[in-house]
């Protein structure tokens, strides 16, 4: 009773003056109206010119075999082959590792000065330019471990490459999950890796999950690093320690060296058609997952 | 009466860092009865609760001095077995805290945990729990459902049955019906006086009425310190000390 008495005596709030804040509020609402059209015409035109250049150039051929003269003539299927065996080997590497110190930083870790240091070496790592990994991986896995140029080097460089962003959204994650949980799993008698492995870390898999798609789109958009580690081989990598090109090294020495504008909007366009599909698979595999569980 | 005390607490001091939560805490807590535990928010009523099962371990810069004796068996001691603890002392917590899965593997998560694999002996244990925890009916035909899409009541429930299904002899409730409505803690509260036909019950609440109904024993703490505990009945009749009788009247709260 008391509260109603109360609110009575106040003005209501649709009497008030309002002109003016609702000017404020047109120009803010046009401007993040503005903003967000803009982003949407800079996606929206990029991958629409890539594809109108691109697309008509692509057939089953294209897919299916090899490129012939240095790109100029021929397929793409050896660098598809090339990108989805790198981006796997890179992922296969930096998955384990990433979620494991991801636990360890959130589970186990106690603030203190290593944790500290590990945490500015993970950020100031992924603010490192792509190509001073590759730098690191030529001379490091290329030559001084003799791994030459291979996918194994590639894959190895790109999934130090990986790991920041992976180890981070995997911690963020696991950050979100209640603690209420984690105790009602402890006070059932269940160990502390008991609990992360089966309570933990399935609630945050959308999150890893996130973490993985943003490690693969820059496993998948790196070109300098690659070359640098993995070569620009044209052929049909036959083992983890062949060279080989993926997709964005072949656009971007089709471009540079002028060698076919059709092959590499095609190659382009093939590209975003992955990266899109990568996308949307891994939505829709985090929705359903989501789904399950509420 | 030796024989009917299960736990017994003595000169319990608790410390959070430099502050001490509880003071010098003497216990008996009796098999098969509920022991309520009422007293002002931050008396130390829910750190006392959290001794029982050593969830306070989890806690950095906690110091615990004194003994707690389950079964005359020191539960600080060396050789007292973590996981043991936990699977004899079940918790029960004030927001319901089912896992984000099925019902089914909330309830069955406990014994798979602990080593049960057989899918048949899962079902028995899954049926008997619900059961146990008065759910079995409403859920019964939907225990492959998540059990987040459950109402918070029955979420709670489940909570139980997912305690009762490692087969405790002891239920810790940390204000186990203070996030439900009026019926569901009606539900859980007879409940309470089912189970304490097996297991032995120590319940927090700020709920007064509550402790009268559904507790055997009272005990009421103050500023870390147990002023008095006793029957439920003479507590709420009778109370001994001045500040029990001030704080059941509701002169202060």
């Amino acid at each position: 009773m008391h509260v109603v008495g109360k609110l009575s005596v106040k003005k209501p709030i649709f009497n008030r003056p309002k002109k003016k804040t609702n000017i404020k509020e047109k120009i803010a609402y046009i401007c993040i109206y503005a903003v967000a059209l803009i982003t949407m015409l800079a996606l929206i035109s990029i991958i629409g010119y890539v594809l109108l250049n691109g697309i008509q150039h692509i057939n089953l051929e294209f897919f299916t075999q090899e490129p012939r003269s240095m790109g100029r003539k021929g397929g793409i299927f050896s660098i598809i082959v090339g990108t989805i065996y790198l981006t796997i080997v890179s992922i296969a590497i930096a998955t384990p590792i990433g979620i494991g110190a991801a636990i360890y930083l959130t589970e186990y870790a106690k603030e203190n000065k290593l944790i500290k240091i590990i945490r500015f070496g993970t950020e100031t790592l992924a603010g490192i330019p792509s190509i001073i990994f590759g730098l690191f991986g030529f001379v490091f896995f290329v030559i001084f471990l003799g791994f030459r140029w291979s996918i194994l080097s590639g894959g190895l460089t790109l999934a130090i490459m990986i790991l920041p962003t992976l180890i981070r959204t995997t911690e963020e994650s696991i950050k979100t999950v209640p603690n209420s949980l984690r105790e009602g799993s402890l006070a059932l008698g269940a160990t502390k890796w008991q609990t992360i492995v089966k309570v933990v870390l399935p609630s945050s898999i959308p999150g890893i999950l996130t973490g993985l798609i943003l490690g693969i789109g820059r496993a998948i958009g790196e070109t300098a690093a690659i070359m640098l580690t993995a070569g620009s081989s044209l052929g049909i990598p036959e083992s983890i320690m062949d060279p080989t090109r993926t997709m964005s090294v072949h656009v971007y020495l089709l471009a540079s060296e002028g060698l076919s504008k059709e092959k590499t909007f095609a190659t382009a366009s093939v590209l975003i058609i992955f990266v899109l599909i990568i996308n949307l698979s891994a939505n829709m595999v985090a929705n359903k997952y989501i789904k399950k569980l509420i | 009466m030796v024989n009917n005390t299960k736990i017994k607490v003595r000169n319990l001091n608790l410390f959070y860092g430099e502050h001490q939560a509880l003071i010098d805490v003497n216990m008996d807590i009796m098999k098969n009865k509920v022991t309520a535990l009422i007293g002002p928010s931050g008396c130390g009523k829910s750190t006392f609760l959290r001794t029982l099962n050593r969830m306070n371990d989890l806690i950095d810069g906690v110091k615990i001095k004194g003994d707690v004796l389950l079964d005359d068996v020191d539960i600080y001691g060396n050789e007292s077995d973590l996981i043991n603890l936990r699977k004899n002392v079940g918790m029960v917590f004030q927001k319901p805290n089912p896992f984000p899965k099925t019902i089914y593997e909330n309830v069955a998560y406990g014994p798979k945990i602990h080593g049960i694999k057989k899918k048949s002996e899962l079902d028995e244990i899954v049926e008997k729990s619900l059961k146990g925890a008065a759910l079995w009916d409403e859920v019964k035909d939907r225990l492959d459902k998540p059990a987040l899409g459950l109402s918070g009541g029955q979420q709670q429930r489940l909570c139980i049955a997912r305690c009762l299904a490692v087969e405790p002899d002891v239920i810790l409730m940390d204000e186990p019906t203070s996030a439900l409505d009026p019926i569901s803690t009606v539900k859980v509260e007879n409940l309470l006086d089912e189970l304490k036909a097996k297991y032995t019950i120590v319940i927090v609440t700020h709920n007064m009425q509550q402790a009268g109904r559904v507790s055997d024993y009272t005990s009421f703490f103050l500023n870390g310190k147990i002023i008095e505990t006793d029957l439920t009945e003479n507590i709420f009749s009778n109370p001994r000390d001045k500040r029990t009788e001030d704080y059941i009247t509701g002169r202060f709260s």
